[in-house]
């Protein structure tokens, strides 16, 4: 089996996961310069969502396909996750919009916070498995195994950045969202009510959440109410290394994180002579965030500060 | 002739600074008014506060006879009251048509906004050619044209426009001046903030002298530019 174009297929997989979750703190930032560090949350609730409502199919002995199950499942989740961020943003960040930016970032840190805890009432605190319903064909491919789901994730994350992407760039809502993020002041001469575009941004990045969440599930095979820490961090920092605030930086930098991290993981044996397992992949994550943080603040496709209207 | 806006004792402050204090302003249909002062005066203030930026300490504001205090800001602009920023204000990172298709954001005459289009690129013959240009390439005099123009787009009655002539070579400020003259032709009602009191005065029929927040002089446009202390003052003669 080829190592190297394994973990670069498992990288591609996970970095589009990584991708879909980084477009939405870059878009929050973007328009209102908040790290909403609940963002994992959502995500997280998108996973939870969806495996409840596939059990309680199942449960039922409604016997639908697997890949329908999951869709009726992500039905649930995604208006779950996109009220989820709304909310977030009337009642935690607006208040704050004109308070140091301080404020926000530790209302953010709180808000995360509470709805890990409120997962833990509804859920638990263990462990749930991703209901066994995806087919599990193998398909060989230059030597490397690919799965149907990890086909069906990268497929679906190009088909759902391809629509955002569509929706900013050539849509008169997607115009006034640039527009907002550059100059709100002036955007609200124009016409444009800056409430609801900042709450259309919440709501846009939450339904890519919840599906990137469901993603994450299916492709680790379970989910609990604290996964959001640790795949919200991760695309956070896959936004910071993109730029954040940059639509493209976001892809490019989840899937460069995602390779990363596929390729660090699967050659760490090696490169620490086997002191360091696989399981310490998630310290390439970190090594990124700070040496980006450090040597390129700005990101790979990042602007200046100063360069906003 | 009807007034468009009124305004009455007109008040606005920052916190404790009171930069506007207590103005009456009244603006008729179809006229051209400057409203002239030394930096610091209050002028971006009171266009600020008249569409919907800044809300009033106190005072009264009527446009079409109406109250303006319950109109949420972004519903200024549907209702004809359209601003020039000073500094411009464009979209740097949206293209040319995108910045002037935010002018007509409000609008929902969709078979209107393309021919608007073609009479701002016949106005703007500059902003056709770099239609598809990111806003921010642009120069400064094609920066203004620009936020003319998606002012513009939205079909303004009453147009304010603040210091359009700033940081421009004195040939561009000429051509901005040309295109005041153009659109007032066409029965668009403005209010002229401006630095340079002079072409500001020859260009309009009526002015306002602002001074430390108050409004010390009302005047025709003629009896300004001849007024001993105005020229001394604002002039430069
Ligand atoms: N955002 C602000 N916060 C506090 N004070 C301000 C602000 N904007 C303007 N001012 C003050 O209000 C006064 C009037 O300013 P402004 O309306 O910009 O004057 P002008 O446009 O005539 O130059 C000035 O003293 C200025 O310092
Ligand atoms: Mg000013």
């Amino acid at each position: 089996m080829d190592i190297f174009l394994q973990q670069i297929i498992n990288g591609l997989v996970i970095g589009s996961i990584y991708a879909l979750i980084a477009l939405g703190y870059t878009m929050v930032y973007g328009i209102m310069q908040l790290i909403n560090f609940a963002h994992g949350e959502i995500v997280m609730f998108g996973a939870m969502v969806t495996i409840t409502c596939i059990n309680v199919l199942v449960g039922n002995h409604i016997s639908l396909p697997g890949p329908l199950m999951l869709v009726a499942g992500l039905v649930m989740a995604i208006p779950v996750s996109m009220l989820l961020g709304f909310a977030i943003e009337r009642i935690a960040y607006r208040p704050l919009r004109r308070a140091p930016r301080l404020a926000p970032l530790i209302t953010a840190i709180g808000v995360s916070i509470v709805l890990q805890q409120v997962a833990s009432l509804i859920w638990g605190r263990s462990y749930r498995p991703f209901p066994n319903i995806l087919p599990q064909t193998v398909h060989n491919f230059f030597g490397a195994a690919i799965t149907d789901l990890q086909v069906a994730i990268i497929i679906l994350a190009i088909v759902l950045m391809g629509a955002l992407f569509f929706m900013i760039e050539r849509t008169r809502l997607g115009r006034a969202m640039r527009a907002t993020a550059q100059n709100p002041e002036v955007a609200g001469l124009m016409g444009v009510n800056i409430n609801s575009i900042i709450s259309m941004t919440f709501v846009t990045g939450s339904a890519l959440g919840a599906v990137a969440g469901v993603m994450v599930a299916a492709n680790y095979d379970q989910a609990h109410p604290y996964m959001g820490f640790l795949i919200g961090l991760k695309a956070f920092t896959a936004a910071v290394l993109g730029g954040i605030g940059n639509l493209q930086g976001a892809v490019l930098g989840g899937i460069t994180l995602g390779i990363i991290e596929s390729l660090g993981s699967g050659y760490l044996g090696d490169l620490t002579g086997g002191f360091l397992g696989s399981n310490y992949k998630d310290i390439f994550a970190f090594l990124v965030l700070i040496l980006v943080l450090v040597f390129r603040p700005s990101g790979l496709l990042g602007e200046r500060v100063a360069e906003r209207a | 002739m009807s007034s468009l806006l009124q305004v009455k004792n007109l008040q606005v402050a920052y916190g404790g600074i009171h930069a506007v204090k207590g103005i009456d302003l009244d603006i008729q249909q179809g006229e051209l008014v400057a409203l002239i002062g030394a930096n610091g005066a209050g002028k971006t203030t009171t266009l600020k506060t008249l569409v919907g930026m800044i809300k009033p300490a106190g005072g009264e504001i009527l446009y079409q006879g109406q109250p303006t205090a319950k109109l949420p800001s972004y519903a200024y602009v549907s209702q004809g009251l359209a601003m020039v920023p000073e500094g411009r204000g464009i979209f740097s990172r949206l293209t040319v048509e995108e910045n002037l298709q935010m002018g007509a954001y409000t609008r929902n005459d969709k078979a209107g906004i393309p021919q608007d289009l073609e009479r701002i690129y016949h106005l703007f013959p500059r902003l056709k050619e770099r239609q598809k240009q990111l806003a921010g390439t642009l120069s400064g005099g094609e920066q203004q044209m620009v936020a003319m123009g998606r002012a513009m787009m939205s079909r303004p009655k009453l147009l304010l426009l603040d210091e359009p002539s700033m940081g421009l070579a004195p040939i561009i400020v000429q051509k901005i001046f040309e295109i005041i003259r153009m659109i007032a032709a066409e029965g668009v009602t403005m209010l002229l903030v401006e630095q340079n009191a002079k072409l500001a005065l020859q260009t309009a029929n009526r002015g306002y002298v602002m001074e430390s927040g108050k409004i010390t002089l009302a005047d025709t446009a003629a009896n300004l530019l001849a007024n001993e202390r105005i020229q001394h003052a604002y002039l430069g003669d």
